[in-house]
């Protein structure tokens, strides 16, 4: 079963770096905001700084699990080759297993621009423990975006899943406070912004890289957001199944 | 003999649309079966339930003993993917080895591509292949895993004729050595040159079941057109239609109806004779199957 996954992994990230747009988009997007908005505005202040690195990072990995999840499974269902694949001796896991490893894979390379940038143009500090602690947290904080992306995948068609995914991005990197610091905001946001799953994700990459203790509200609404949206996204994976197979 | 794909009145429906009308049929170990018919008249249907892809919504389909549904079952069957869904960024080796992952007793790769003439072209991308080279990888994937049993959709459909006997020839091979393989095409051609036996499927339902020359013989229809007040008696008349004043004749044997017709002195003009196509013939045996029931 193993060797499955393998095989399924390695026919996907083939197919990512050799048609790299979608590695290109989850990666240079969050690059050139953090040189647009955190080097010239708090590259001087570590704190913030580093509290921007880790906002950026969230929003490459964020796009890389939202928008380019949802794209490609809805794509895929749209191509031939999804029922040929179907009639090969193996349930869904090894296919689903590769997708899910793959995206982790881009999460990880879209950060590498934005880790540069911050080392070279900012103050941001972190210790090299933190730093780890920092990647592990961007990765589980991307997992409700990943079964957001891939509920959108299984219930719509590929355009309106690049429509939808985009929809949803930028409120959600907004009102999460990634684009800009949450004390400038109206009230109003503030409040909205603790039941988004994206607050919850930057409370825990900046608990994790600057050790500033976070809000538990958000925490708990981003574990809220993952149990449903898995939910979701088993019963739309089966009523894909079911379409085709009933 | 050993059954290895077996349909007990197996119906499958689309919401209103009864795509499969109570099918039974059976396929035996080493048999080539040529599935003939028009578009929409269930083939693809057939197939799907047979490979796993959709279940009956009535009746049982049964393949190598087991349900088609389990991955385990399925490990013993080989299916042609359309060449249009290969995926583009991938190499013609890459194909191979993830389709070969899936199966405990996988041919070789360079044994399998050789097979198909496809051995010069291991490390080349397929969105880079030519759209015959793509059909022949297509049909190289149902072997890839040894299987007891293939399943070919229009195996040759877009080849040029050196590439359609190569390919046939591959086939002949393969059954040569034991192997079992349902096929479904447009030509009877290519039925006639693989297929001992063959099923004709029409609206849904199987309408003849025979050797190749059986159904020749049946689908060896030929359109007779001619202008003419009236027409006498004639033999051999599958379907008879008049549009301005011309008559349009369907008959399994063209000569004797103009005997007949020139015979009866009835005065006609304009006489044309001309094969049917295989759709014509389909359905005229189709109308024949209903005007009987």
């Amino acid at each position: 079963m193993s060797s499955l996954v393998l095989a399924h992994t390695r026919h996907q990230m083939l197919e990512q770096i050799r048609v790299p747009i979608g590695l290109l988009a989850s990666s240079l997007f969050p690059a050139i905001a953090m040189l647009a908005f955190a080097v010239p505005f708090v590259g001087d202040d570590p704190l913030a700084s580093t509290v921007s690195t880790g906002s950026m990072t969230l929003v490459g990995t964020m796009s890389a699990a939202l928008m380019g999840l949802s794209i490609t499974v809805a794509q895929d269902r749209e191509q031939p080759w999804d029922p040929y694949l179907r009639t090969l001796p193996a349930g869904p896991l090894p296919r689903f297993a590769g997708r899910i490893i793959t995206t982790t894979a881009v999460m990880l390379v879209s950060m590498i621009p934005v880790l540069l940038i911050a080392a070279l143009f900012t103050a941001a500090t972190v210790t090299p423990p933190r730093l780890l602690l920092g990647v592990g947290a961007v990765i589980v904080s991307s997992l409700p975006f990943m079964l957001i992306g891939l509920v959108l995948g299984f219930l719509l068609p590929s355009k309106a899943a690049i429509g939808v995914s985009q929809l949803l991005f930028f409120p959600f990197a907004i009102l999460g406070g990634l684009f800009m610091p949450l004390d400038i905001m109206p009230e109003l946001v503030k409040t909205i912004s603790q039941f988004v799953p994206s607050r919850g994700a930057g409370e825990l990459v900046w608990w994790a890289t600057t050790g500033v203790a976070p809000d538990v509200l958000p925490l708990v609404a981003m574990a809220v957001w993952t149990v449903v949206a898995g939910a979701v996204a088993a019963w739309a994976y089966r009523r894909d199944e079911g379409r085709r197979y009933s | 003999m050993t059954v290895l794909a077996r349909a007990v009145e197996a119906t499958r429906r689309y919401g209103e649309v009864v795509a499969l009308d109570r099918v039974s049929l059976e396929i035996r170990a080493g048999e080539i079966v040529g599935l003939l018919g028009p578009n929409g008249a269930g083939k693809s249907t057939l197939i799907n339930l047979f490979v796993g892809l959709r279940r009956p919504s009535s009746g049982l389909v049964e393949l190598l003993g087991g349900s088609p549904a389990d991955p385990l079952v399925r490990r013993g069957i080989g299916v042609t993917p359309q060449e249009t869904g290969l995926p583009e960024a991938l190499r013609v080796g890459e194909i191979v080895d993830l389709v070969s992952a899936h199966f405990p007793d996988a041919a070789g790769k360079a044994e399998l591509l050789a097979r198909f003439g496809l051995e010069d072209l291991a490390k080349r991308q397929i969105g880079g292949l030519s759209g015959g080279q793509k059909r022949r990888l297509a049909v190289a994937l149902a072997f890839a895993g040894n299987p007891r049993m293939v399943f070919l959709d229009e195996p040759t459909t877009g080849l040029d004729v050196e590439a359609r006997r190569a390919l046939w020839d591959g086939v002949k091979a393969y059954h040569e050595s034991g192997g079992t393989v349902l096929l479904t095409s447009h030509y009877l051609e290519e039925i006639e040159a693989l297929a001992e036996r063959v099923v004709v499927v029409g609206r849904g339902r199987v309408l003849a079941d025979d050797t190749v020359r059986a159904v020749r013989d049946m689908v060896g229809v030929r359109r007779v057109s001619l202008v003419a007040d009236r027409l006498p008696e004639l033999p051999g008349l599958i379907s008879s239609d008049r549009e301005d004043g011309r008559f349009h004749l369907l008959t399994s044997d063209s000569d004797e109806l103009v005997v007949e017709l020139v015979r009866s002195g009835v005065p006609f003009s304009g006489l044309e004779i001309r094969p049917s196509s295989l759709e014509e013939a389909f359905l005229a045996i189709t109308e024949k199957e209903s005007a009987h029931v």
